[in-house]
């Protein structure tokens, strides 16, 4: 066991290869929401992986007491309390911030990635190599984040870090800014582009097709 | 294996489970809170200052609070105009009464009828609170709480008025949840910035809030050009939503009548 599941292995697989939005397509929903801002994206990518890696930490340690009928349960109840504290953090020490991202916070309670990594790993694995699947699940989400909000921030909002790049035409620039991709939907076709990209690049990620269609037999009826 | 599945064991971790989590919680709530409600008011000020236009950029947090001395904050009721003292709310000062929640309060506020209602914010709270920007012994400045309903979300914000209580010295909200780089771009330093100089009412007339934002953009050479301001492009139910809430809490519903007689000089 302990010779497969390095934690170079654990921290650096997700980033690209196991990558938990793309390869997993989990945690979609907060992917949409936070990615118009680059400083929002990286701030809510540290609170995945935060959350992700000290709850996979904990659960881990106490993971030979938790009785199976109630696991889900004590899963849930851990990575709850973990978001509390987080937001209740961002709300004291980065106010401008926990207002922008407002709810998305909270509901890190329902990303999958978190309750995935908890049920699939830190079941069965020691506390340490748990912790840096968590840190290395959270980077591979904040590494998709980041990718989507470059160019939703720069091609929605003509900024970058809330810096100005191309000064758009409500400023009195040149640049007339896609409101698209200030919409959600936007992140749909980004991340879309993106995992087509991955799977050409690294084919192993191909999903098998459900099925096949078989060639077309013409039967003639007479 | 067989003693870890057992109903004992079980009832024994959630117990133990959501005592340590309890505390985990509790603990960071109750010891980030005096951080919190310090980053909330000092916030509330900075708006404030904003709408008033005397705030710096990039001002320091001590720097806000320096500047926050200069403004006076008071309470008024809304019905008659006239200043009310704290003990009224039952508060110790002015900037303890808490405006949002008196909204919400049956005994400190009231239903709104549909027909008067147009910023569409239900209730109504009998006392509100204004901030006073005097410099030797005049009003420069007088900044007023507005919210109303935009699109998606209530706008919370302050519009700040002259000492003559009709000229524009500025507005700001502080929050609201429209499209961003639409509705979003109330926030727009630029369109801000058409606010200041700007009339709420033409007291020659009525006496009926006048200012409103204009579709397609203020024809400048037409003497209602002082009423109105640009209304923002792609974002139709927003500007009409900014309309409805300055028309609302400017006219007889909200300040009119404290406006008026500030400008009798009471």
């Amino acid at each position: 066991m302990s010779s497969e599941i390095s934690i170079k292995k654990v921290l650096f697989e997700p980033v690209v290869s196991n990558n938990p939005i793309a390869l997993q397509i989990l945690g979609i929903c907060s992917a949409l929401a936070v990615t118009t801002s680059l400083q929002l994206s990286l701030v809510m990518g540290l609170a995945v992986s935060l959350v992700t890696a000290f709850s996979s930490a904990s659960i881990a340690m106490i993971r030979k007491q938790i009785p199976t009928s109630i696991r889900i349960i004590v899963q849930m109840t851990i990575i709850a309390s973990l978001v509390i504290v987080v937001d209740q953090i961002l709300r004291a020490y980065a106010y401008e911030l926990s207002k922008q991202l407002s709810v998305f916070v909270g509901l890190i309670i329902t990303n999958c990635i978190v309750m995935g990594r908890a049920e699939a790993f830190a079941m069965q694995n020691g506390p340490v190599v748990s912790f840096m699947d968590g840190i290395g699940n959270g980077l591979g989400y904040t590494a998709m984040l980041v990718a989507v909000a470059v160019v939703r921030e720069l091609l929605g909002s003509g900024t970058l870090f809330g810096i100005n790049i191309m000064t758009t035409i409500n400023n009195g620039g040149w640049y007339q800014p896609n409101g698209l991709l200030l919409l959600p939907p936007s992140a749909f076709f980004l991340i879309g582009l993106i995992i087509w990209g991955l799977r050409t690049w690294k084919a192993e990620q191909k999903e098998a097709p459900d099925y096949k269609a078989s060639a077309h037999v013409v039967k003639e009826a007479f | 294996m067989s003693n870890k599945e057992s109903v004992q064991k079980t009832i024994t971790v959630a117990l133990l489970l959501c005592i340590v989590c309890a505390i985990v919680v509790a603990a960071s709530v109750v010891l980030l809170r005096p951080i919190q409600e310090k980053n909330k008011t000092l916030n509330l000020k900075m708006n404030i200052l904003a709408a008033a236009g005397i705030l710096k950029e990039g001002a320091s947090s001590a720097e806000i609070e320096k500047t926050f001395e200069r403004v006076t904050p008071k309470l008024i009721d809304l019905d008659s105009g006239e200043y009310i003292e704290p003990a009224v709310v039952g508060k110790p000062s002015a900037i303890a009464y808490d405006q949002k929640r008196g909204a919400k309060d049956p005994s400190m506020s009231s239903l709104l009828d549909a027909s008067k209602d147009i910023a569409s914010i239900k209730r109504r709270e009998k006392y509100a609170k204004v901030y006073l920007l005097i410099e030797n012994g005049v009003v420069e400045t007088i900044v007023l709480p507005v919210h109303g309903y935009g699109l998606w979300s209530t706008l919370y914000g302050f519009i700040a008025l002259k000492g003559d209580a009709n000229t524009v010295a500025g507005l700001g909200f502080y929050q609201h949840a429209e499209t961003p780089g639409l509705g979003g771009e109330v926030d727009n330093p630029k369109w801000k910035a058409m606010w200041p100089g700007k009339r709420v009412y033409d007291l020659d007339d009525s006496g009926e809030p006048k200012i409103h934002l204009v579709k397609g953009g203020v024809d400048n050479s037409k003497p209602e050009a002082v009423y109105g301001v640009d209304a923002l492009s792609g974002a139709s139910l927003t500007s009409r939503g900014v309309t409805n809430l300055l028309h609302f809490w400017l006219g007889e519903m909200g300040f009119q009548k404290y406006l008026d007689r500030v400008r009798k000089g009471a």
